[in-house]
């Protein structure tokens, strides 16, 4: 009960700041637009060029504002020692990851749903035709790069060269999830029934299980001193 | 409150702690002086179980603080220079967030109330980012009452306050004690450390060099004091 | 005791050398490329037993806080390092004749080549933080995280690419193996693992040392 308490209230924390501090949000949404445009610079007007990288694109567009995102989750704690009051709060600290994670979950789906219905305009592909399996798609996907982002991230915050080691520690391991939800929205994209995609979501599913569970576990050994 | 036997604390060849032995009991505070890289404030983040010493043992209260530091956790209310406080949330929130972790209640009146005791009644639905040092440590100062901590520590709680700031910071200080808690304050500060405080440490090199009660002190014999120890210690290796 | 080690891992290397080179055949249909098999799977035979060390000593340090655990992680990690590289090189000296280029995005090159950038992050962290209780503990949990990340990328990449060559000693699909080259690959894993249990050593030993002073 408490641990749900003290879950909750760092997820409130988290997301009041984050309104409250508009200016990163609008920056991400911001970089997003950029992106699209930095895209289609670099594959040139060829509608059937675009269509056929678009899988790719979007994710690569999620993978980036994510980094920048989920990077900055823990910036927060050290302005004022925050971080040490965290550690000093008796109990199970895994229920501070477990806010963490749910709210950059949260931050990170809005950026996508953005960024996505931006692609679909500007690029002209139909992401609403299949949008309840692909909504199944992000939501696993995101919540894979944010376990770890988050646990990363956490880490790399207290650690010189921060901007360069977070992304340099997560992109690696992240690949499986790029992999499994790049296949599965090409597929998607296409037209395949779900049905198609249903071993790449299971992976999804068993690597953000596995994800998560470290996450809890090891994160008070990164919080502690 | 207090029980700490021979900690040290080693970085690579540098022995920023070493071997320091303390005892503080309830109702009573210890200004820790030093100039700086004495050690203070690594010697106060071991009393705070934020970092392990490496060698040496610590008692808060009636908890082994190395091996269960959770349970010492529950005693302690440290307010360092940051004081924990989140610039975008107001006053009244900053509160709500860290008492709900602390798992404690987090019921408006407590909140109320706590703020009135360290006079931020009126800014309470401000944010945090519009204080000054002076409030932001007032606010530290209410988590910790809200809390109910029974030792307190403090990282330099007068610098940066005018004079009216460092008077209600011993005046919170004398009204923390009367009622049973145990305090250290690490400080720069002679004269507010001494009119707080019922003993006086003097850190350098890593080593007490002194810890006598204040009531043996003035203000001038503290100066001369420290100052012959500490040069002591810099003349020497 | 190390240099005893030391020794039967060179005496064990000659008879890899010998058993590769002297008494396996020429295999029949991929000709003398084919010896480089006998680098190539002890080398990563060797990277994942490094890994695994990697995790042992990472849960060992986050358990007991002993800095001997931490010593073994960052000597196998290091080593773990080498011999992915050393897997990736001779995969890809293998390709070139066989497939015509030395590198394809194949399954298993690219899962070694996800290792292999996973555990250059690790010694990178390692690199990059002062206080040693700070570095073990953050080192474990990428330990952690990069070991129980290698089956979820071996599946995804298989999915993804599939045209390698089955696996010779592990896959499921058990191609028939001439004994003899059975037994060559047997002795230089042998000498691979022996080697590797000197390097290690030495490097915990050097570690050991590195923070007396």
């Amino acid at each position: 009960m408490t641990y749900a308490r003290r879950a909750w209230i760092v997820l409130w924390k988290d997301l009041l700041i984050e309104r409250r501090a508009k200016e990163h949000a609008n920056a991400l949404l911001f970089f997003c637009v950029l992106l699209l445009f930095l895209f289609q610079f670099a594959l040139g007007p060829d509608r059937d060029r675009l269509a056929a990288a678009v899988p790719g694109l979007l994710w690569l567009g999620f993978i980036l504002a994510g980094l920048l995102g989920l990077g900055r989750s823990f910036l927060g704690e050290r302005d004022n020692d925050c971080w040490e009051g965290l550690r000093l709060t008796p109990g199970d600290k895994s229920a501070i990851y477990l806010g963490k994670l749910v709210g950059n979950c949260v931050l990170m789906a809005a950026v996508e749903i953005l960024l996505a219905v931006l692609f679909g305009v500007f690029y002209d592909v139909d992401l609403w035709t299949p949008a309840a399996p692909l909504g199944l798609v992000l939501a696993l996907g995101t919540i894979g790069l944010a376990s770890v982002g988050t646990l990363f991230a956490a880490m790399t915050t207290q650690v010189r060269a921060r901007e360069l080691l977070f992304p340099v520690l997560l992109l690696p391991v992240q690949v499986p999830v790029l992999l499994a939800t790049v296949s599965a929205t090409q597929a998607l994209l296409l037209g395949q029934p779900l049905a198609d995609v249903a071993h790449w979501l299971k992976l999804l599913a068993g690597a953000d299980l596995v994800y998560v569970t470290i996450g809890l576990l090891t994160f008070e050994f990164v919080l502690e001193g | 409150m207090i029980t700490a036997r021979d900690l040290r604390k080693v970085y690579g060849s540098s022995r920023v702690l070493d071997g320091v032995s303390l005892e503080l009991g309830s109702g009573q505070c210890l200004a820790l002086l030093g100039p700086n890289g004495a050690g203070k404030t690594t010697l106060l983040r071991i009393l705070a179980t934020l970092l392990r010493p490496t060698a040496g043992s610590l008692r808060i209260g009636d908890a082994d603080a190395l091996r269960e530091p959770e349970r010492a956790r529950a005693e302690i209310g440290m307010v360092a220079h940051g004081s924990y406080v989140y610039e975008d949330l107001t006053a009244r929130e900053n509160l709500r967030f860290w008492e709900t972790m602390r798992g404690g209640d987090a019921s408006a009146g407590r909140l109320a109330a706590a703020l009135a005791q360290v006079e931020l009644d009126h800014v309470a639905d401000e944010r945090a980012r519009t204080f000054s040092a002076g409030m932001k440590r007032r606010l530290g100062l209410a988590r910790v009452l809200l809390g109910r901590a029974r030792l307190l520590l403090l990282d330099e709680p007068f610098t940066g306050l005018d004079r009216r700031g460092r008077k209600w910071v011993s005046e919170f200080l004398a009204g923390f004690k009367a009622g049973g808690g145990a305090a250290v304050v690490a400080t720069h500060s002679f004269g507010d450390g001494l009119g707080v405080a019922d003993r006086v440490a003097i850190l350098g090199g890593g080593r007490l060099l002194m810890d006598r009660p204040a009531a043996e002190l003035s203000a001038e014999a503290l100066h001369r004091l420290y100052e012959s120890l500490t040069d002591a210690v810099e003349a020497g290796p | 005791m190390t240099r005893a080690l030391g020794w039967v891992a060179a005496l064990g290397l000659a008879a890899g050398l010998t058993a590769g080179f002297g008494y396996a055949p020429r295999e029949a249909v991929q000709g003398n490329v084919q010896r480089i098999m006998y680098l190539h799977v002890p080398a990563v035979l060797t990277a994942y037993l490094a890994f695994g060390l990697v995790l042992l000593g990472g849960i060992g340090y986050l358990a007991t806080r002993r800095m001997g655990w931490d010593r073994l992680a960052a000597a196998a990690g290091e080593l773990g390092v080498l011999f992915t590289g050393l897997t990736i090189v001779s995969g890809s000296i293998w390709g070139k004749p066989t497939w015509g280029t030395w590198w394809t995005w194949d399954a298993r090159l690219t899962s070694t080549a996800v290792l292999f950038c996973v555990y250059v992050g690790y010694l990178l962290l390692r690199r990059l933080i002062e206080d040693p209780d700070a570095r073990a503990r953050y080192a474990a949990v990428v330990g952690i995280v990069g070991a129980v990340n290698i089956p979820i990328v071996h599946f995804s990449v298989k999915w993804w690419r599939a045209l390698h060559q089955p696996s010779t000693i592990l896959g499921p699909e058990r191609a028939p193996i001439d004994p003899a080259i059975g037994l060559a690959l047997f002795v230089n894993w042998l000498a691979f693992t022996l080697l590797f249990a000197y390097f290690l050593s030495r490097r915990m030993e050097i570690a050991r040392l590195e923070e007396q002073i």
